[in-house]
């Protein structure tokens, strides 16, 4: 008997990624995610999963195409999505793979299905990119329909293990850009200790066309992106708490 | 290699202008490369040191810019000779602004005046002076037309029919049988080092070496053109005298050492308007008198970035008169004025000096520009300092393009310089034959029709049977399509034999030749158009149905295409291994064939701006391409097909192989600042690693350009306001709004990576 091949749905890859961890890096987009955040700018993945069905050993043979490049240019694979952790097993397959070439691997995550990431998972994952989309439980609700705290008990699992963050922070204007809304988050970001690096990251609206050719609302139409002062103030909150930010 | 006659053979402390330097057998011997080796000082920094613009260089270049806008405004010339045939010699010493100028010497007596040059072809001048409204000199029309013959009419009497056919049918394109070759590099460092009079000594001393053989025809023509190159020294001097510069005798300083290079240089584009006058590889070089200058406490920093600001203030106002059909397949009055910085010594220190800096500080000083045609040869192993600055100035100003020194060393040393776009050779030691290039997609085309071209609907080569059957299957076309490269090599390498016997025997380099050896390798070098459209329309036989429409005639002229095939440029080996085949293939075919002077077969996978003619002139290909619709340009992926991302369109191209190709291997990419990072910082370690990686992966070539596609859609628009505006093309830089309209849109179709 042979078991079944693992698959999984993949919205897309790229193969120069240089904003989703260190070096330039192979980045596999997940379809699927378990939040429903307002300034999504991939709802194809997220909230309607399209995507291509591949197995795990096709996607793994495309990777090792690039495991010279990667390597030489200091960078790796980033699995993303959507949310890589809304299909565990695609997603540790394809980090046991990447391990097995040697590569340095990024989980870019919500932290939502946290819980969906085993051990052994996390034993194949170099660094996590974690989204923390607002402090305030209702303002993360507000923001994304799901609660907050399954994200925080799984950084504070990372923290327990040791594991590496990039802690990545979108700027909502008017939602979660006011200086008392974001220094608990620094204050708790410097407090686990194995948070490398914050990227701060403007609201922008380049999913927007998205929305509209899924016949979808886009709530933050009448948002504007913060302006290069707004950003740089939220930096400076994190940067206030010793971490490096971006 | 060339020794310098007794009498004047001297000791580095015997030679005033040589003091302070270490001795070796550059002392006894023409030999730049030992004396580069025996005394400079790599620099592992970084860029701080680095001075700005004097007054007096702002105001001379601003004095420049006015030039430049009144050469715009008047159609693309502001003044060309009639009259006078351009030689060394021909015209008095002409200025910008004399008192400014630290660095002198001008192509004609006047600035951006075009000097008159009609032994590549009468023709071609009496046109190019026609299209500005101009007309050549009645006298000197005649003496041209009746009594002394042209390179060009020399190449029209030996031109085989097959040679004509193939060349009015545009699938052999931009041949130099009516314009000057190029693609030589003198070494004008000789001038600085050794003066003329060594040099002249030493060239003395080589005749003298070849009068006990016998005269065969290579030693006849031999010894006649080291009379020749003789001459053009003595000339050479003589023009220096005009400048009050004393070339007989080695540079003495700083500022000599830049001026005489220089004299050098402009010697020869004063004789030669070579397609491309390259510079060679010289700020290394320089930095040895800068550095004893400066340890002499005789200059500063600031006067030494002045000397390498005016030196290049006068690089970027070489011009040549050329017709409109020339600037529309090179467009953007290019004059590949290349010069070669960076790289890594044979005994692993890096050749990176302080003036490899100074060399691109230029482009902060005088503003971006697309000449000279900065290269970084580009090795792991650089200095990251280095590296970090390419790194800034790339993404500031677009201006610069990487050659891969790790995989060009092995083949041509640690002295090398890029010719043109992306032709190594050693400097002095080494020159090629230029060859543009054959155009393989057509080709296609004539394997499936027989010969018989798709759009003049004649019979191009002798009649060969035509694909029969309603869909191409892939084995049935491969045959076809062999035989007829058989056909093409052929007639392509015959036509390169006549051209380079007639532009030796008529248009000979004079002083280039005399600043290198007197026996050189000469490479043959062949190049092909169309690598992604022939590639792509094979994988479309192979893994898609290709339907063969016909016209009346019975002719293919369109395709019809049902199903998916992989594409070249997204790192998929099925497409790419075909794209290598080709490469191979073709090349293979080149070196079974005689070439003249006993020159070696390279061949190029190199465009410049040609590729939007060569789609012109080709009908409908498998691929879905339509008649008419430009070529990407060298081996780049086509204009949207890359859909991979930046990565998988350099590893497709990365793994053509350069055993294969040793003329080059183009590669643009366009890539937006966000796609590289968010901050600046940030985006100059990406673009590092990406470099790094590229020629890890064997890449040979890449032009970097950093800019918005909406930059160049207002540039269209608004070209008054982008008067500097550079970009990448292919194995060069240009002006963007210098391009033809067809041409802009072409660069703003290409891909640009935005993630």
């Amino acid at each position: 008997m042979t078991l079944a091949p693992i698959t999984g749905l993949v919205h897309s890859v790229e193969s120069c990624g240089t904003v989703d961890g260190p070096g330039i890096r192979f980045v596999v987009f997940l379809s699927g995610c378990s939040l429903r955040c307002r300034y999504c700018h991939n709802p194809d993945t997220s909230y309607c999963r399209r995507g291509t069905t591949r197995s795990a050993a096709d996607l793994l043979e495309e990777i090792s195409r690039y495991a010279t490049f990667v390597k030489n240019a200091g960078g790796g694979v980033t699995i993303s999505g959507g949310d890589p952790l809304f299909q565990p097993d695609f997603a540790r397959a394809l980090l046991r793979g990447c391990k097995e070439m040697g590569l340095h691997t990024c989980l870019d995550t919500s932290g939502h299905l946290g819980c969906n990431a085993d051990d052994a998972m996390l034993a194949d994952t170099d660094l996590v990119l974690l989204d923390i989309k607002a402090w305030e439980p209702d303002t993360y609700r507000g923001l994304t329909s799901q609660p907050l705290q399954p994200t925080l008990d799984f950084a504070a699992r990372l923290a327990a293990m040791g594991k590496p963050i990039w802690l990545r922070y979108v700027l909502v204007p008017g939602v979660n850009d006011a200086p008392e809304a974001i220094a608990p988050l620094a204050d708790y970001a410097a407090s686990l200790g194995n948070v490398e690096r914050v990227d701060v990251l403007p609201l922008h609206h380049m999913g927007r066309f998205k929305w509209a050719e899924l016949g979808l609302e886009y709530t933050l139409a009448d948002t504007e992106p913060p302006t290069t002062e707004q950003t740089a103030a939220a930096k400076e909150i994190f940067r206030a708490r010793g971490l490096m930010t971006y | 290699m060339t020794t310098v006659a007794d009498n004047t053979a001297t000791s580095a402390c015997a030679q005033p202008e040589w003091q302070g330097f270490t001795p070796g057998a550059w002392t006894d011997e023409i030999n730049v490369r030992d004396f580069i080796q025996k005394n400079y000082a790599p620099y592992e920094g970084e860029g701080d040191f680095l001075a700005g613009a004097t007054t007096r260089t702002t105001e001379l270049w601003n004095e420049v810019l006015v030039l430049m806008k009144k050469e715009i405004e008047a159609g693309g010339l502001l003044d060309a000779d009639t009259e006078v045939v351009s030689t060394i010699v021909s015209h008095a010493p002409g200025y910008i602004d004399q008192e400014k100028e630290q660095i002198v010497g001008l192509q004609t007596d006047a600035p951006l005046k075009r000097a008159l040059m009609p032994f590549g072809g009468l023709r071609m001048a009496q046109k190019a002076l026609e299209s500005y409204g101009k007309q050549m000199c009645p006298h000197t029309a005649e003496f041209f037309g009746r009594i002394r013959k042209t390179h060009n009419e020399g190449v029209f009497d030996a031109y085989t029919s097959d040679i004509r056919a193939a060349r009015s049918a545009g699938i052999i394109t931009g041949l130099p049988d009516a314009y000057g070759r190029g693609r030589i590099i003198g070494d004008y460092r000789r001038v600085a080092l050794y003066g003329t009079d060594k040099l002249i000594a030493a060239r003395r001393k080589d005749l003298k070496d070849r009068e006990a053989g016998e005269m065969t025809e290579a030693t006849i023509r031999l010894r006649e053109e080291m009379n020749e190159q003789i001459r053009a020294l003595d000339e050479l001097a003589a023009m220096g005298k005009s400048y009050g510069c004393d070339l007989s005798r080695p540079a003495a300083n700083s500022r000599e050492a830049v001026q005489w290079t220089y004299l050098g240089y402009l010697a020869a584009v004063k004789e030669q308007n070579g397609a491309a006058m390259s510079l060679g590889r010289v700020s290394t070089f320089l930095d040895i008198y800068f550095e004893r200058d400066l340890a002499a406490g005789t200059i500063t920093e600031s006067e030494i970035q002045e000397l390498m600001d005016h030196f290049v203030m006068k690089l970027r106002m070489v011009r040549f008169i050329r017709t409109p059909e020339y600037n529309s397949l090179f467009s953007g009055d290019p004059t590949w004025v290349t010069e070669s910085i960076g790289g890594m010594g044979e005994d692993g220190r890096t050749l990176v000096t302080r003036s490899s800096f100074r060399m691109l500080q230029t482009l902060y000083n005088l503003g971006p520009a697309p000449e000279p045609n900065l290269t970084v040869l580009w090795s792991t192993a650089l200095p990251e300092g280095f590296k970090k600055f390419c790194a800034k100035v790339s993404i500031e100003t677009s201006s610069v393009q990487y050659e891969n020194d790790d995989l060009m060393r092995p083949y041509w040393g640690d002295d090398y310089g890029i010719a043109c776009c992306v032709s190594a050779m050693r400097i002095g030691k080494q020159m090629q034959f230029f060859g543009a290039r054959a155009n393989l997609a057509k080709c296609l085309l004539y394997a499936l029709n027989g010969g018989v071209d798709e759009i003049k609907g004649k019979q191009v080569t002798p009649a060969a049977p035509r694909y029969e059957g309603e869909y191409l299957e892939y084995d049935k076309v491969m045959e076809l399509f062999n035989n007829m490269q058989d056909w093409l090599a052929k007639t392509y390498v015959d036509a390169l034999n006549i051209i380079h016997y007639m532009h030796d025997k008529y248009c000979y380099e004079r002083i280039e030749m005399a600043l290198h050896d007197p026996e050189i390798l000469r490479t043959m070098a062949c190049g092909i158009a169309g690598l992604s459209v022939a590639a792509d329309s094979l994988s479309a036989i192979k893994y898609a149905k290709v339907k063969a429409i016909r016209n009346e005639e019975g002719l293919i002229v369109d395709f019809e295409t049902e199903g998916e095939f992989p594409c070249y440029g997204n790192n998929d080996p099925r497409v790419d291994d075909i794209a290598c085949d080709l490469v191979t293939n073709f090349m293979n075919k080149i070196r079974k064939l005689h070439t003249y002077r006993d020159s070696l077969p390279t061949q190029s996978v190199l465009t410049i701006t040609s590729n939007v003619v060569y789609g012109k002139k080709t009908g409908n290909t498998p691929d879905g391409r339509r008649a008419g619709e430009p070529f990407a340009p060298g081996a780049n992926p086509m204009h949207g097909r890359d859909k991979n991302g930046s990565v998988a369109s350099m590893l497709s191209v990365a793994k053509l192989n350069y055993d294969d190709s040793q003329d080059g291997i183009s590669y643009t990419f366009s890539i937006v600042p966000g796609a590289l990072g968010k901050e600046e910082d940030e985006r100059r370690t990406k673009l590092v690693s990406l470099l790094d990686a590229y020629f890890a992966a064997t890449g040979h070539h890449i032009n970097v350009n950093v800019l918005e596609r909406e930059t160049l859609l207002d540039a269209m628009e608004h070209p008054e306001l982008y008067p500097q505006l550079t970009i990448r093309v292919s194995g060069y830089a240009v002006n963007f709004i210098k391009l033809t309209p067809e041409q802009q849109r072409e660069v703003i179709s290409r891909t640009f990576h935005t993630r």
